[in-house]
């Protein structure tokens, strides 16, 4: 950061603590390496006229899958869709910070709250049995035949959104994913993973924070 | 059938009715067989039914004519058989109401007529023909015999005709033979069963209380478990030395809102014993409550919470009463007429009924329980097999103990359809095959699925093990996936509950892949899996296993954390959650010997001292309860005491939580064996929480535990005069009184110590005390008599306190515990017998009053024990002053038997036997028999012992023997001189006294023998 012009630092700082005050989980020095580390991942500056400024959704895939080993098309594309608050399809600093401080730092509310909206495909505040078959449609490789794992989805799926559905209403609300999660912490990722997992978490830590360990 | 008829059956006995069967369920059953056998002959023995009885069977029938078909020849009222005998008599005849048969095809027809009458026609028939036997086959059976067996010698060979007809009499005689072998052992069967409990009905109730005993708010109990995981091949799980006493197995109950409880089943009953926990212990088979019928009836009596849900649960609605047969044994109960009995009866009555009761939710339980073994007796468990990990082989579970004869009994029993197996099974099996199938999403979705099952109980956790779920489960903790190894964990936690899957894991190496976890960064892994380690080394080879590999020294670094801070943050709330998960799994551990010195050595002490200050309850238990299991160790006592432990421990003692305190008490106990820890428990005032645990009566292991503390306490005397303070001895004499006797082992200790302080030998007489302590001297428990004769020795110091004692016959009952095989109550019963002689008002005529007293103490000097024989040469030393009474023990050939152990180097002993020697002098030709047998020369040397008490009582036996010019020789031979003249100037005078006076001895020997010398 030492050859950085004084101009840019400054300019830098009054993000840092514009972003900081509205992220609550991070303090402005950890501000200010994620914006460092964001400007690193951005690399080029999207020239002018060529969309909005900040990480387009190839980019924030590969970070996804390369950084925090979450592979999976849907999730990715809908984990995408959490960060992007504003739908214009790019991560600017500030959601790609107030998204981060949910998945290094949330606490199980945030997360739970997060997850929904990943799993709630189409966005209308519920998750359907369709939904769920949709994100698990794949999780049974190990099955021989089409007919054996296209029948033993549809078994788990059951299960679980019976188990899950807690009003009974043929649809997963936020409450009821939330009284679910809270009972049993294993279903916060139960269609499919959408977080770093610890280790992940760990390793991003230590790399962008490695200049406030010192 | 003669046999069974005349013992087994139960005939009425009042005379009013002579000769009736009486209507018992054994009656009923013992007809029912007669009837089957009856009514199936003519079709299984066509050739013997035949055959024609020497006389006719009659009886009163209840049939008439219009029951007979038209097959016979009717007459008005009578009936005949159109089949007649070779002397043209009818094979059946009836005039009512007496019925005349001759043949068995003609009763089974008869008895197919009678219909729903039959079994009043057997009975009917029985009563009246009180030997069935002879009237079918004649007087002559022997003769019949002697044919046979020369028959089938094949040597003769004449009148083949009648041959014929006595070989059908042979065969039916043989046929009728074995129908009362059959009798007989069902009869056999019946009764066995009658006595109370047996292995199985203990089973099912288990099972029962098991499936009710699983998480949620219906649940009536915390746990239910066994202590032993094997299983004898009776049904067994008791050490065949209990066995012997009928007992049956042993159990641990949690309930859910009092203490825990143990529980010894035997076919007596239920009742709670003295607290044994785990298998391989050898303590505590002490009955310490009532005896119950029923688990649930002793639960109903120990918990409100279980009695008042035990009753809402639908296991009541399983045991719907069958009132019948218990009706019926009631009228039996009265007709016998015996009111002496009648409690007897009563009683019994009320076991038939509880295992009657019992009996329709017995088949349920097995409806739910046996598949397992079914499933793999059909090989349903394939999937075992396709996992790697699965190569655990099928006979290992079978060669392993317990289930496998266990679930052959059952499959034996129920030998039906597989129809029935329970849907859990195939859900179960259904999804450990999507564990093995799905991706991680699946497995965590799938893992979640099977959390919703109620792991608690027994039906799915042996489901999960026997379509190979275990196998999977281990598997997913060698994965990268944290949160399927904590799915995997939460259910292995629960299921590792069950003595099979405990042994299961273990067989399987699952613990190896449990253990790994522990150096995981993830402290809710962490958690988890330490309190799966917990539930999985309750038994001695997974306990090796942990340490084996390394499991101590990680569980040890589980306990690293900060447990005293007054906030927490998440992170160390978690840390701490980790350390009581760890301190638990050590608790588990920390049975095993081996397993201590590893905890030790991997720093554990420091760590649970440092535990030890967390505030929290929940803690404390488990590092509390590691530390009183490792105190039996010396090295844990030294770094409890220097650790600064103890101030804790006494700490905790005011807490308000019995089994806290409870295992606090026990570490006291303990440890107090070490004088400075008595003092450091003084310094910290806890002699007071001691006492007043002493209230809490009701919770026994507590009350135990407590005295126990008190016991090795009171060992220093300044404790002593503390615990007076606050009457501790006078709370401790009211519990010499039904106590169980784990406890009264500990007061009668305390009891004993206390009494070395003359004030309180007069409080112990003016409470009470010397007549509870002298009815305790017939006890039986080896431990509980060592302190009982100590404490009644204590006692008998005190004049006043020896009259009662006498008066009481306690010296007798004393005496004759010296019969008692333990070598432990043998000498703690010479050494009371010693102040007893001393203070009784005419010993020797009391002693001589013991019929074959003297013989029995003299000839324990040919015991091997030094103790034993110290003890007994220092109460022969006490007897002997009675000249009669040491007349009678030199008939017995005592001077031989004490010389033989001259040659002892045991200080002790040495002590005792010189002054044994001493007052065995003083009578006829002792002095010489001594010398002869070649004492002396032994004794001599003893004055060199570094014991100063060897040197007196020495001493005086040489005085003593000294006066026989012989013994003078062999002594100064031996150089004794010298060193007598050395202790001449002693300051003990009793000791100088007798050097002087033995010196004195020799030397006027000496001088005779110069003036023979000189004058003749």
């Amino acid at each position: 950061m030492s050859n950085m012009s004084a101009m840019k630092k400054r300019l830098l700082k009054t993000l840092a603590e514009s972003i900081s005050e509205q992220v609550d989980l991070f303090n402005t020095a950890e501000v200010e390496c994620l914006i460092h580390d964001y400007n690193v991942l951005l690399g080029e500056p999207t020239p002018p006229g060529k969309g909005v400024p900040g990480l387009d959704r190839a980019k924030f895939r590969s970070i996804l899958h390369n950084t925090f080993g979450i592979s999976d098309d849907l999730m990715m594309d809908r984990v995408f869709r959490t960060f992007d608050r504003d739908n214009d399809s790019s991560v600017s600093t500030k959601e790609w910070i107030a998204g981060l401080s949910i998945f290094l730092r949330g606490s199980l509310d945030d997360k739970i709250k997060c997850n929904f909206r990943v799993y709630d495909l189409n966005d209308d505040t519920f998750v359907s049995i369709e939904e769920v078959y949709h994100m698990l449609k794949n999780c049974l490789p190990g099955l021989p035949t089409k007919e054996e794992r296209d029948e033993g989805v549809k078994d788990l799926v059951e299960i679980t959104f019976k188990r899950m559905d807690r009003d009974h209403d043929g649809k997963m609300s936020l409450p009821d994913f939330e009284q679910s999660v809270k009972e049993e912490n294993l279903l916060l990722e139960a269609f499919g993973t959408c977080l770093p997992n610890f280790k992940r978490v760990e390793a991003f830590e230590r790399r962008v924070f490695r200049e406030l360990k010192k | 059938m003669g046999l069974s008829l005349t013992r087994a059956a139960q005939w009425t006995t009042a005379t009013s009715d002579a000769g009736k069967l009486a209507p018992t369920p054994m009656n009923v059953s013992l007809l029912k067989e007669v009837l089957r056998f009856v009514e199936q002959f003519s079709s299984q023995h066509p050739q013997e039914a035949e055959h024609v009885f020497e006389e006719p069977l009659q009886w009163s029938t209840a049939l008439v004519a219009s029951d007979f078909k038209t097959d016979y020849d009717i007459s008005d009222l009578d009936v005949q058989s159109p089949e007649k005998d070779n002397k043209g008599r009818p094979l059946l005849q009836l005039s009512p109401p007496t019925v005349c048969v001759r043949s068995f095809s003609q009763l089974s027809k008869l008895l197919h007529l009678a219909d729903n009458k039959r079994m009043e026609e057997v009975q009917a028939c029985l009563e009246e023909n009180r030997d069935p036997v002879v009237k079918i086959l004649g007087p002559s059976l022997d003769s019949i015999l002697e044919k046979a067996d020369a028959h089938t010698d094949g040597l003769v060979d004449e009148e083949k005709e009648e041959d014929q007809s006595k070989d059908i009499k042979v065969k039916l005689f043989l046929l009728l033979q074995d129908l009362d072998k059959q009798l007989l052992s069902k009869c056999l069967k019946d009764m066995d069963g009658r006595d109370g409990l047996d292995p199985g009905a203990v089973r099912n109730e288990v099972e029962m209380l098991k499936r009710h005993s699983s998480e949620g708010e219906k649940r009536v109990l915390k746990s239910v478990r066994y202590t032993s995981d094997y299983v004898f091949s009776n049904g067994c799980r008791a050490p065949p030395w209990r066995q012997a006493l009928n007992e049956i197995c042993y159990l641990v109950i949690e309930p859910c809102d009092t203490e825990t409880l143990y529980i010894t089943c035997s076919t007596a009953g239920v009742f709670l014993n003295g607290g044994i926990n785990r298998e391989g212990e050898e303590i505590g088979f002490e009955q310490t409550s009532d005896v119950f019928k029923d688990l649930r009836a002793l639960l109903k009596s120990t918990s409100p919470h279980f009695a008042e849900n035990a009753n809402k649960q639908d296991f009541e609605e399983e045991l719907p009463p069958t009132q019948k047969t218990q009706h019926v044994e009631l009228v039996d109960a009265e007709e016998q007429g015996q009111p002496q009995r009648s409690d007897e009866q009563q009683e019994k009555n009320v076991h038939e009924k509880e295992r009657q009761r019992h009996a329709p939710n017995k088949a349920n339980d097995r409806k739910k329980y046996e598949p397992c073994r079914r499933w793999n007796n059909l090989g349903l468990v394939s999937p075992r097999g396709k996992t790697p990990a699965g190569s655990v082989p099928m006979d290992a579970f079978s060669e392993s103990s317990s289930e496998s004869e266990e679930e052959e009994e059952q499959s034996e029993r129920h030998p039906e359809s597989n129809t029935d197996l329970p849907s859990e099974y195939w859900q179960i099996q259904k999804l450990v095959k999507y564990l093995k199938v799905g991706d991680q999403n699946a497995t965590a979705l799938t893992l979640c699925a099977m959390m919703e099952f109620n792991l608690m109980q027994e039906t799915c956790q042996l489901a999960i093990r026997d379509v190979g779920g275990l196998e999977v489960l281990i598997n997913l903790l060698d994965t990268d996936e944290v949160q399927c190894k904590i799915g995997s964990l939460k259910i292995l936690r629960k299921i590792s509950h069950n003595v099979h899957i405990r042994r299961a894991i273990v067989d399987m190496g699952g613990l190896q892949s449990i253990m790994k976890i522990l150096d995981s960064p993830v402290k809710d892994l962490k958690a988890l899996d330490a309190e799966t380690i917990a539930n999985v080394a309750r038994f001695r080879r997974a306990r090796r296993t942990v340490r084996q590999y390394g499991g101590i020294k990680k569980l040890v670094r589980l306990l690293d954390c900060a447990p005293n801070l007054a906030n927490l943050t998440a992170e160390q709330e978690k840390d701490v959650e980790v350390a009581r998960c760890g301190a638990l799994a050590l608790w588990s551990c920390s049975k095993s010997t081996k397993n201590k010195e590893a905890i030790r050595k991997a720093g554990g002490v420091f760590m649970l001292g440092r535990l030890l200050k967390s505030p929290h309850e929940n803690m404390l238990i488990p590092v509390v309860g590691t530390l009183q299991e490792c105190a039996s160790e010396e090295s844990y006592r030294i770094a409890i005491q220097t650790e600064g432990m103890i101030k804790d421990l006494v700490q905790n003692l005011s807490r308000d939580n019995d089994e806290l305190q409870m295992h606090c008490a026990n570490a006291i106990f303990k440890c107090a064996q070490d004088k400075q820890t008595r003092y450091l428990v003084r310094q910290y005032k806890g002699l007071q929480p001691l006492v007043s645990l002493l209230s809490k009566a009701h919770n026994k292991q507590l009350l135990a535990a407590a005295t126990g503390a008190i016991w090795k306490c009171s060992i220093s005397v300044e404790n002593v005069t503390k615990f007076q303070e606050y009457k501790a001895l006078q709370t401790l004499l009211c519990l010499l009184t039904d106590q169980p006797e784990e406890v009264l082992v500990n007061v009668l200790g305390a009891v004993g110590e206390f009494a070395k302080i003359p004030a309180n030998k007069a409080t112990i007489r003016k409470c009470g005390g010397i007549r509870s302590l002298v009815n305790l001297l017939t006890g039986t428990n080896q431990a509980l008599l060592v302190n009982v004769t100590k404490a009644v020795g204590a006692c008998a110091t005190d004049m006043d306190n020896m009259i009662i004692i006498d008066k009481l016959d306690g010296v007798r009952l004393v005496w004759s515990l010296l019969r008692n095989p333990s070598a432990d109550v043998q000498s703690s019963a010479a050494w009371a017998l010693c102040p007893c002689i001393e203070n009784a008002k005419d010993a020797g005529e009391m002693v001589r009053s013991l019929v074959g007293g003297l013989e029995l103490i003299v000839n324990l000097l040919k015991s091997t024990n030094n103790e034993v024989l110290a003890s007994i040469c220092a109460a022969i030393a006490k007897i002997a002053r009675d000249k009669e009474n040491l007349a009678v023990l030199t008939d017995h050939g005592v001077v031989q038997l004490l010389t033989k152990l001259t040659n002892t180097t045991d200080d002790r002993l040495r002590r005792h036997l010189a002054e044994a020697v001493g007052h065995c002098c003083m009578w006829g030709s002792n002095r010489a028999s001594f010398g002869d047998a070649g004492a002396v020369a032994p004794l001599v040397r003893y004055l060199k012992s570094k014991d100063k008490a060897v040197h007196k009582t020495t001493a005086m036996a040489l005085y003593q023997l000294s006066r026989d010019p012989n013994n003078c020789i062999t002594m100064h031979d031996k150089g004794v001189v010298k060193l007598l003249i050395h202790h001449m100037g002693s300051d003990n005078e009793m000791l100088l006294e007798a050097a002087a006076g033995c010196v004195r001895n020799i030397r006027l020997l000496a001088q005779e023998n110069r003036k023979a010398k000189l004058f003749y």
